[in-house]
């Protein structure tokens, strides 16, 4: 695989990280996450919408008219997305219930349209799929580690399977019930962020301001 | 293991090393001649909680020992129990020592475990950012372990404080930098996660295999008995002998308090004076529409009642969350008076609404800032106008 290739799907996993850097596609990271299972679900759905409308957009880039280059985009999209939420109904009935309209709205994920906007728009097919599942993989891994974090600490279990004996079920673990509501999401997208950006400080931005050491404070005890 | 943590300890050695008895005139170009800096004015809110601390120990031995009174329980089980016979005072309901060391023997656990806990992650950060340990960490413990109901398990009031230390303060910049009252978000943390520790109708008298709710939860339950704060003489109240958090319950020992921060000048009066203004507007117009139990509950209830006396004066007015100016401090107060009557009466999962009010209160306070100074600079510019 040439470089470049191999930079369109590497770089968007950590270093150009859809959630963690580029901040996008938060929502449904929110929404989906209480279980592992939902989790692992909406990332696979994801990745084959983004990775497939990549390349079909990158396929006719030359022949969409500007003007109406975001409404072709988009009715690609929505096509991908209602075929994998049919699948979802035949397949996993139970796990499309619980995504509910979840799947529907990957539509409105800025993740894939960005995607087909900054990228697909103006490189060759391959590059393209390649960049497509990279940043699927990229929000696919953010996903199933707070969809794990907040299952196993929420309810005590992994993919349905106990982990940790809960109190209510006669065992040592309290569960957190703050796990199970979405705000949680918000505090473990966060300290990934946090992680990751003191693995690479080349992402943290400039700050606004400096906050003064003790000695330059006058005599402020 | 004692070297591992021994790098912890250096935060904390400067800032012992560090506090000037009396501050002098600034160096720099802002000329600041002033005895009262952050140091004094922590110090200043410690001896302001000390009717609180007091209540804290002696209304959560009495509570204690009312009901094993009534429910003929003749020791505290565990090692309470083997304290309070080491130590002979005994569990006479009518006794100052008995209920006093009652009270400290849920108080001071709570309490090590808790500036434990804050210090730890203090040092942490203060040690990451090569700075001396910031100020008022004691009042922060005070406040919070005040705010606990005494049944609370230890390990989770260590992961309160630490969540509301980490996310509420360090993570902000530490002191002076945070935008919601640091206590409060730990508060909230545990109220969230815990709710069966945690949420008020649950039992907060110290003995073991008997619930008694709060007067809070029985009015926002509504049941036959949900009267029983008519029952209760209001005068109990107001001295803060009712069941409840350790140190929340007496509103005669947040005025003393009060007092002490007014004089001091460590806290807004004007803030109090509109919570008082605004929860006393919203419980009159509430009893005017009429409706349930709790919406007839009358203002002079509301005050003593659940923790609405102790946020008014300790919580609200913490100096960095609340408004700066002057007429925003009247309006922030306005607000989270209304919010407290409001989510009491309108929601009952909360019958204590202070800390959600208070928490909403802070996220406005910047809003209310801006506002009132666009204001006043609109109303000199039309007053200069030629």
């Amino acid at each position: 695989m040439s470089n470049g290739k191999w930079n369109a799907f590497v770089t968007p996993l950590v270093g150009d990280n859809p959630i963690t850097l580029q901040v996008l596609g938060v929502c449904s990271a929110l929404a989906v996450t209480k279980t592992l299972a939902t989790a692992l679900i909406m990332s696979a759905a994801v990745i084959s919408v983004i990775t497939v409308s990549s390349g079909a957009i990158s396929l006719i880039r030359h022949h969409m008219p500007r003007n109406v280059r975001l409404i072709i985009q988009i009715t690609i999209i929505a096509t991908l997305v209602i075929v994998v939420d049919q699948v979802l109904k035949a397949f996993a009935y139970s796990l499309s219930k619980q995504l509910s309209v979840f799947v529907g709205l990957i539509v409105t994920n800025c993740i894939i349209l960005g995607r087909a906007e900054a990228f697909a728009m103006r490189n060759r097919v391959p590059e393209s799929v390649l960049d497509g599942l990279g940043n699927g993989m990229g929000y696919a891994w953010i996903l199933i580690v707070v969809g794990a974090v907040r299952e196993l600490f929420g309810a005590g279990t992994l993919l349905g399977f106990v982990v940790l004996q809960t109190t209510t079920m006669g065992g040592w673990y309290p569960p957190a019930a703050l796990m199970l509501l979405p705000p949680s999401a918000f505090f473990i997208i966060g300290f990934l962020i946090w992680v990751i950006r003191t693995w690479k400080p080349e992402q943290v931005e400039k700050s606004e301001f400096r906050i003064q050491p003790d000695a330059e404070r006058g005599n402020m005890p | 293991m004692i070297r591992a943590f021994r790098f912890l300890a250096d935060p904390l050695k400067a800032r012992l090393a560090a506090s000037p008895p009396v501050p002098v005139a600034t160096q720099g170009s802002v000329h600041v001649r002033d005895a009262f800096s952050l140091a004094a004015a922590v110090r200043w809110q410690v001896l302001a909680l000390a009717p609180c601390l007091f209540m804290a120990f002696y209304n959560t031995g009495l509570q204690a020992n009312l009901t094993m009174e009534r429910l003929k329980i003749a020791a505290a089980a565990g090692w309470r129990g083997g304290m309070i016979d080491a130590l002979g005072t005994g569990y006479d309901p009518l006794g100052f020592w008995s209920a006093v060391i009652h009270g400290g023997l849920y108080f001071i656990p709570l309490f090590v475990v808790v500036a434990l806990s804050a210090l730890f992650w203090e040092q942490v950060f203060a040690k990451m950012r090569n700075r001396t340990l910031s100020e008022g960490l004691l009042v922060l413990i005070l406040l919070f372990v005040l705010l606990l109901p005494p049944s609370i398990p230890l390990w989770q009031a260590a992961l309160g404080i630490s969540f509301g230390i980490v996310i509420g303060r360090e993570i902000f910049g530490g002191a002076g930098k945070y935008v919601l009252h640091p206590v409060l978000v730990g508060l909230a943390f545990l109220y969230v996660t815990y709710p069966a520790e945690m949420v008020i109708e649950s039992n907060w008298v110290m003995v073991d295999a008997f619930s008694k709710p709060t007067y809070l939860s029985l009015a926002a339950q509504q049941r036959p008995e949900a009267l029983a704060w008519v029952a209760t003489p209001w005068e109990l109240s107001f001295l803060g002998l009712v069941p409840g958090a350790l140190g929340t319950t007496s509103t005669l020992a947040c005025f003393l308090g009060a007092a002490v921060l007014l004089y001091a000048g460590a806290a807004s009066g004007r803030v109090m004076a509109g919570m008082a203004l605004g929860m006393t507007a919203t419980a009159v117009l509430f009893n005017t529409l009429g409706g349930d139990a709790y919406s007839g509950m009358a203002f002079y209830w509301h005050l003593t009642l659940g923790s609405f006396a102790f946020g008014a004066v300790f919580l609200a007015t913490d100096q960095t969350t609340a408004a700066m100016t002057d007429r925003g401090r009247w309006i922030y107060g306005l607000l989270i008076g209304f919010l407290v009557v409001l989510i009491r009466v309108a929601n009952m999962h909360h019958p204590d609404g202070v800390m959600f009010a208070i928490l909403l209160g802070n996220i406005f306070a910047p809003l209310i800032d801006y506002l009132v100074v666009r204001a006043n600079i609109r109303r000199r510019v039309k007053r200069h106008a030629a």
